[in-house]
């Protein structure tokens, strides 16, 4: 399942899992957009306990400006941060 | 723990972890699920995996306008043109420095690193203190390591999250342009691929 395309407008989800974690917490609730899709790949938040990761998961290279992500960032405007989120961590802008 | 088997041979230990491998390593063997071979086969191409790896691709990348589209649309299989195996890497993907970026790789979960091609971490790029503000001030973290960005660039930073790896393709720096492609790779360090700095032109001067 591909949800988001390049250009797209996304939030990293707000929720707590317990254990393996792939989204880092300080972009937990934070905005972006969609760079690249990297693509398919077992959910390795499930590898990590031993299970197969099936289905696979859609992996994509998330963009954010550095300035929302930080107080006081130091830096232009144009400072970003890409990190690598996995669609089930992804929700479309706007939605809670 | 020994229990005393005569015909064990003895290995000096550093720590409770390598004694700890050892034991997993040797039970591993034991059961079966793999033979000495092939855990000495996987140290070789680990201790064969260096930052001149990198460096020889960004040379040949400086050199060959095509290479490099190559390497940047797909770096796994342009590293193979240079005979190096990448193929462990889930994903391989190099970042381009242009007049306008200025890329910096980090990975704030663990220590994700493109071993495939630049061999194993250094150990301040696995410290909590470079994890943690790599993302928040790389400006402040670039400046440490003696590197500063021109006025107007920006910085890009990459935090190696999942599956992809990252590698850092400098700019060829000025100077440089009667250099061939063996000459040029001298002057691509591991922190220029990584992006804590850049490579420099060798000083002329005397």
């Amino acid at each position: 399942m591909t949800s988001f395309h390049p250009g797209d407008r996304v939030r990293v989800r707000a929720a707590e899992k317990p254990g393996h974690v792939r989204a880092p917490d300080y972009l937990k609730g934070r905005s972006g957009w969609i760079s690249s899709i990297l693509g398919h790949f077992p959910n390795p938040e499930d590898l990590a306990y031993g299970l197969s990761g099936m289905p696979e998961r859609t992996l994509y290279r998330v963009g954010f400006r550095q300035s929302g992500l930080w107080d006081g960032y130091e830096g232009p405007a144009g400072d970003r941060l890409y990190a690598d989120v996995y669609e089930h961590w992804l929700e479309p802008e706007g939605e809670q | 723990m020994s229990d005393g088997h005569p015909h064990e041979k003895v290995r000096h230990e550093r720590s409770p972890y390598a004694a700890r491998i050892r034991a997993m390593e040797a039970l591993l063997v034991e059961k079966g699920l793999l033979t000495e071979a092939e855990i000495q086969d996987r140290i070789a191409y680990m201790d064969s995996r260096s930052p001149a790896n990198g460096a020889k691709l960004v040379a040949r990348a400086w050199t060959d306008p095509e290479f490099k589209e190559r390497l940047l649309s797909g770096a796994k299989s342009a590293a193979g043109e240079l005979g190096l195996d990448a193929t462990h890497e889930a994903e391989l993907i190099v970042v381009e420095n242009t007049p306008g970026t200025h890329n910096l790789i980090v990975c704030t979960l663990c220590s994700c690193y493109p071993r495939a091609v630049l061999g194993r971490p250094p150990d301040w790029y696995k410290s909590f203190e470079y994890r943690s503000r790599a993302v928040r001030e790389p400006r402040a973290v670039m400046r440490e390591f003696g590197f500063e960005p021109e006025e107007g660039v920006e910085v890009a930073v990459h935090d190696s999250t999942a599956d992809a790896r990252y590698m850092v393709l400098p700019m060829r720096p000025p100077g440089t342009e009667d250099m061939g492609e063996e000459e040029l790779a001298t002057l691509v360090t591991r922190d220029a691929l990584i992006g804590v700095s850049v490579p420099k032109a060798p000083s002329r001067a005397g």
